[in-house]
């Protein structure tokens, strides 16, 4: 608790340096006083474009990627009660990208609000489908949840690879589903990245009101049930808002792994367990981590660039099995 | 009171139904003549608090979050914890001694230390029902007998039922009074020396048991 104010505070600092940087730093260099001059509508045609059209959106949609993943991440772990939980190794991001191939597939002419829409449907559908399964036995256990998520994953991957060679309309837009699948962050219309912000926000509020009674789920359903907190109305709650978090995030990037894994669990350490602050030390942390991550992923083979999923994979891959060593370790122990 | 009766007679069961966590297929548990199934669960927080057999998390808590997490019940959605929270924590901790261990995590801590910071969760829900499902489990005689004492003092100083679902028979004589279960019904309800007279012991839990007295309390022995 003592530890989790500062914390807090340095990384509400670290967002907006960290989306600077990444307005900053790209394949045409631009000098700090000319993108404020962009920022504030002034300045040179050229860099106003650059600033306000390329970069700005991009990093804002980053950092609400990361942001929400990352979120989405701590609540799932606190309702399967572990570790290793998080909208991509549950296949509850598997789900979302499903749903937003599938719009994409059906209709020529996407609305801006169809693909998160159905995005979060995907999610949602997922995230019910995996809490059922692990929950198989009337105990969850870490490797259940992990099985559920793999067989979900390449389940929806199936569909989507079925959905590409079936609808004639979908190799027309290779790109994009190319984006979504890959974790590439494309903005294509600022009203996308209104939608998306207004519904993580909705998230992140959840979150942080459900906060507590997560606490009381991690200990159990039935100590949960007695310390007065409703275990059904919360499973919805938090499946729910993990829905709307991953729906976002897929809708703007599609398929971005292991942010929500490794940045609540890197954090709960220095923040505490407790979900409510944890909640929103997250946001800001997978924020900044992402839209670094992005960075990275412009500038290794600028002017070309790697989608940001392909680097938090072989980033988080790594880190994730680590994990899982450990978490086995302690349950044979 | 204790709860006694051979495996499988259904004490745990019974102390679920008491807790709401289970509805009974006959009957009803009431509290004050009203039935629990009528109850909000956050409104039969505040009456029954439960101690689990089972607590464990894979999570970094900290025992003042654990203790604390026996008022949510109490807490609004956005509520921060008022003064009276405060103080039902800062009580509970107290009667549990656990001031030197607030910032310690539970997975830091020895069986008997988790057991009061459970009890101390159960404490600061400020019920009127505690219900305990074999706290002894775990834990070795000396704090086998210092977590029951502990708890039978509190009932007294707060006015709390306190029910315990124990397996040991010779830790069910220090309750005032006992329930014996056999096959899902009460055998035996009354103080420890007629509950657990030896008609009754041999009768619920089978031959082979000796039954003795020593300075006054009924001891069983396995033999």
């Amino acid at each position: 608790m003592t530890r989790a104010a500062p914390a807090i505070a340095i990384l509400a600092v670290a967002l907006p340096v960290s989306l600077a940087a990444g307005i900053l730093v790209g394949a045409v260099p631009l000098a700090p006083t000319d993108v404020l001059g962009a920022l504030l509508g002034g300045g040179d045609p050229v860099t106003g474009v650059i600033v306000r059209d390329l970069r700005l959106p991009r990093v804002l949609a980053a950092a609400l990627v990361g942001g929400s993943l990352a979120v989405a991440g701590a609540l799932l772990q606190g309702l399967f009660r572990n570790p290793l939980a998080d909208p991509y190794v549950t296949g509850t991001s598997a789900g979302a990208a499903l749903g937003a191939v599938g719009v994409i597939a059906l209709g020529s002419d996407i609305a801006a609000t169809v693909v998160p829409l159905a995005a979060f449907i995907g999610a949602l559908a997922s995230a019910l489908l995996v809490w059922q399964l692990a929950r198989l036995g009337g105990r969850t256990t870490v490797l259940t949840v992990l099985l559920a998520g793999i067989i979900l994953t390449s389940f929806a991957s199936a569909l989507v690879t079925l959905l590409l060679f079936a609808s004639d309309r979908l190799s027309l837009r290779l790109r994009a589903v190319l984006d979504i699948l890959s974790g590439g962050v494309a903005v294509r219309s600022t009203s996308e990245l209104l939608i998306a912000a207004i519904v993580v926000a909705f998230g992140v509020a959840l979150a942080i009101v459900l906060g507590r009674r997560i606490d009381a789920f991690v200990f159990g359903e039935e100590t949960a049930a007695t310390l007065g907190v409703d275990p059904e109305r919360t499973t919805i709650g938090v499946i729910g808002a993990a829905a709307l978090l991953t729906g976002a995030a897929v809708a703007l990037a599609g398929l971005v792994g292991f942010v929500g894994l490794v940045v609540p669990h890197a954090l709960r350490p220095i923040v505490g367990a407790t979900h409510r602050t944890l909640s929103i030390a997250s946001f800001l942390a997978g924020a900044s981590v992402l839209v670094l991550a992005d960075l990275g992923a412009r500038s290794i083979f600028a002017p070309a660039e790697l989608p940001v999923g392909v680097l938090t994979g072989l980033l988080g891959a790594p880190f994730f099995l680590v994990l899982l060593v450990r978490a086995r370790r302690r349950e044979v122990a | 009171m204790a709860l006694v009766g051979p495996n499988g007679a259904g004490k745990s069961t019974l102390l679920r139904a008491l807790a709401g966590l289970i509805r009974p297929t006959a009957g009803a548990a009431t509290l004050d003549g009203i039935d629990i199934a009528t109850l909000s669960r956050a409104a039969l927080a505040a009456r029954v608090a439960v101690v689990p057999q089972a607590f464990d998390t894979l999570f970094p808590f900290t025992v003042r979050e654990i203790v604390t997490l026996g008022r949510t019940a109490r807490l609004g959605l956005f509520a921060r914890p008022t003064a009276r929270d405060v103080a039902a924590v800062a009580r509970a901790i107290d009667e549990q001694d656990l001031a030197p261990l607030l910032d310690r995590r539970l997975d830091a801590l020895s069986g008997g230390e988790r057991q009061r910071v459970v009890v101390a969760m159960a404490l600061a829900q400020e019920s009127d029902v505690l219900l305990l499902d074999e706290p002894t489990a775990h834990l070795d005689p000396q704090h086998q007998l210092g977590t029951l004492r502990r708890v039978a003092a509190l009932a007294r100083a707060r006015g709390v039922v306190v029910l315990a679902v124990l397996h040991d028979l010779n830790l069910a004589t220090l309750a005032d009074r006992v329930v014996v279960l056999d096959a899902g019904r009460v055998v035996a309800d009354g103080p420890p020396a007629t509950a657990l007279a030896a008609a009754v012991v041999t009768r619920v839990f089978g031959p082979g048991l000796t039954i003795a007295q020593l300075s006054g309390r009924t001891v069983i022995l396995p033999g």
